[in-house]
């Protein structure tokens, strides 16, 4: 997944150092906190660790081998924090003495593999494991689930990053300067490579790493590790709300997103009927934004609008599910479920 | 396939990362062209040609940054064959990435057989945009990464700013990856010297994991005692390190020229 240099444009790699920045700021502050006079040995020790499980070879059932991030692992042992800063330095290494990933894409990559696997890999490894017992088969499920969505978001957001290329950026007569992909392509060949192959690597790595630990190293994973309310939290929301914003550049992508067309758009694109199920399907649900946009508004306001109230829709979902979660885990007592195998 | 074929691979890349390090000290060293270079000149400047190589918006200006960069190769004594080698090795990804815009894009005719369009000169300049605009800054990244000691590189990036904890983190982690594949390596080969036959799949990702977790462990371990070290030093929370960067001439002479030729490329791109 590490985007070399040419791959996008200049200006896309600013704006992702500047996305990657907020990330790496607080990440010094909150490991400096928590670790004092640590810092440096610790996450010298995690990073070079990282970076040599980045250089093994996994064989797959199958045949081929893949190579694995381990990036929801660190977040699961140091905290998303300190995995922010040791997949960084990892992939600087990577990048300034390897040649692996690009010197002006070093933002992306990191923004990818960096801030969105570790803290994707680590939201859901804590929602499925909820308050378990460090050896629990729980949790392994949950780093193991973890680690898959991790890597399956971060490529999909690498999957963003380039697809938006050919439309933002074209010479004079329309070819596309950068990543000749549109979204409709990247996405897709993104999403079926990282769910079928880099996805299962990187669960198999974690799972089985995870229960080594569990039989021999249970202190490793702090299954109690308190919640701390983190005061500069607004910065990240308000990194949340810049990519509201620009939500309509959605808009520059021409045509539907692909397998997502409406019944009326099959026909545009050369089938001759409609299927059934679809023509039945259409409709029965009365959407209250229908294609993200507002009656009586443009359609770049419809859309700005559209991701702030699903960001808020899927805020309150998952604050229910955690409460859900949460309630019903001090509400049954569990026993230690011993999870040899 | 071989069951062994994963921890060959392996261990095969352990030993190029550690043979490529030996080299670059080597090559770092040698009297050339860019190694008499200050190493934040050096950073400045190859960035900055990563970033005009990005900017570029034509074949022309492509061409004349490959020319430039095998120019410098040849002035900085690297030999080209362990240049390409080294440069060029993620190459053929692109290559593979290039291929298909050549078929699906659509527009003039360029190569046509039986009349049916095979591929358009469109498609054509999609695809050489990729791939001449990637080989390009592979190879300026490669400059900079072959013609500069680790350490001063990390100077470098100091003088530029970047705050001193994750400069000591990069100098230390720089250390203790190749403690850790020696670890691993040793591992690999304490398992091949006393096991005989045929390991199944699972087996064989069981034993890795293992390994791996091992290592995880033993890092944590490590990096207890390389505190208690550094606090038997007298170690405060900072890192000291010599520092006798200086700028000569030629070091101006190289950031006017490269910085001109930015300006006048730039202005032509936008013009």
């Amino acid at each position: 997944m590490h985007i070399p240099d040419g791959y996008l444009s200049p200006a896309t790699c600013g704006v992702m150092y500047a996305a990657s920045a907020p990330f790496w700021i607080l990440a010094v502050n909150r490991v400096r906190q928590v670790l004092t006079h640590r810092t440096v040995p610790v996450l010298a020790l995690f990073s070079a660790f990282i970076f040599v499980l980045m250089m093994f070879n996994i064989p797959l059932p199958g045949g081929t081998t893949g190579h694995a991030v381990g990036g929801t692992l660190l977040a699961i042992v140091l905290g998303p924090w300190a995995a922010v800063l040791g997949i960084s330095v990892a992939l600087g290494i990577q990048a300034l003495f390897f040649g692996d990933g690009g010197l002006i894409t070093f933002g992306a990559n990191c923004f990818n593999m960096a801030v969105v696997l570790p803290f994707v890999g680590y939201f859901i490894y804590k929602m499925i494991s909820a308050n378990s017992e460090a050896t629990s088969l729980r949790r392994l499920v949950g780093a193991a689930v973890g680690s898959y969505c991790g890597i399956v978001a971060a490529a999909l957001i690498a999957a963003i990053e380039f697809g938006i290329q050919p439309a933002l950026f074209q010479a004079i007569d329309g070819t596309p300067l950068y990543a000749p992909y549109s979204l409709n392509v990247a996405i897709p060949t993104m999403a079926i490579g990282h769910m079928s192959i880099a996805g299962p690597v990187e669960a198999i790595v974690t799972g089985g790493i995870f229960a080594y630990l569990q039989r021999t190293h249970s202190s490793l994973i702090k299954a109690d590790a308190p919640v701390k309310k983190e005061g500069k939290i607004w910065l990240l929301w308000g990194g949340l709300a810049v990519l509201a914003l620009a939500t309509p550049i959605g808009l520059l992508a021409s045509g539907t997103a692909w397998g997502e067309w409406g019944a009326d758009e099959l026909k545009g694109l050369g089938l001759d009927f409609i299927p059934q199920g679809i023509e039945k399907l259409t409709g029965w649900w009365p959407a209250p934004l229908p294609d993200y946009g507002f009656p009586r508004m443009g359609a770049v306001i419809g859309y700005i609008l559209s991701a702030f109230i699903g960001i808020i829709l899927i805020g309150f979902i998952i604050w229910l599910s955690g409460r859900w979660l949460s309630r019903r885990n001090s509400a049954r007592q569990e026993t230690k479920t011993g999870t040899m195998n | 396939m071989n069951q062994e074929g994963f921890l060959t691979k392996t261990v095969a890349g352990f030993t190029s990362a550690l043979e490529s390090v030996i080299l670059n000290e080597e090559l770092a060293h040698t009297r050339g062209l860019i190694q008499s270079l200050d190493p934040r000149v050096k950073l400045f400047t190859f960035v900055l040609l990563v970033v005009i190589v990005g900017l570029a918006r034509s074949f022309w200006i492509l061409a004349v940054l490959t020319i430039l960069a095998a120019a410098l190769v040849y002035l900085s004594r690297i030999s080209p064959g362990f240049f390409i080698k080294r440069a060029l090795i993620f190459l053929p990804f692109t290559a593979i990435v290039a291929l298909p815009a050549l078929f699906i894009t659509l527009g003039e005719p360029c190569w046509q057989i039986n009349g049916r369009v095979i591929i358009t000169l469109q498609g054509a300049q999609t695809a050489g945009f990729l791939l001449l605009r990637v080989m390009d800054s592979l190879s300026c990244g490669m400059l900079i990464i072959l013609t500069t000691p680790w350490n001063s590189l990390l100077s470098a990036l100091r003088w530029f700013r970047l705050p001193a904890v994750i400069i000591d983190i990069l100098g230390m982690t720089y250390r203790y990856i190749f403690l850790l594949l020696h670890t691993t390596n040793s591992m690999f080969l304490a398992r091949r010297s006393r096991s005989s036959g045929e390991f199944s799949g699972s087996e064989n990702r069981r034993w890795l994991a293992h390994t791996l977790a091992s290592t995880l462990a033993k890092s944590q371990h490590l990096s207890e005692e390389v505190y208690l070290a550094m606090l038997a030093r007298g170690y405060q929370g900072e890192i000291y390190t010599i520092n006798r960067l200086q700028l000569q001439n030629r070091d101006y002479l190289w950031t006017g020229i490269t910085v001109l030729a930015a300006i006048v490329l730039i202005w032509s791109i936008y013009r």
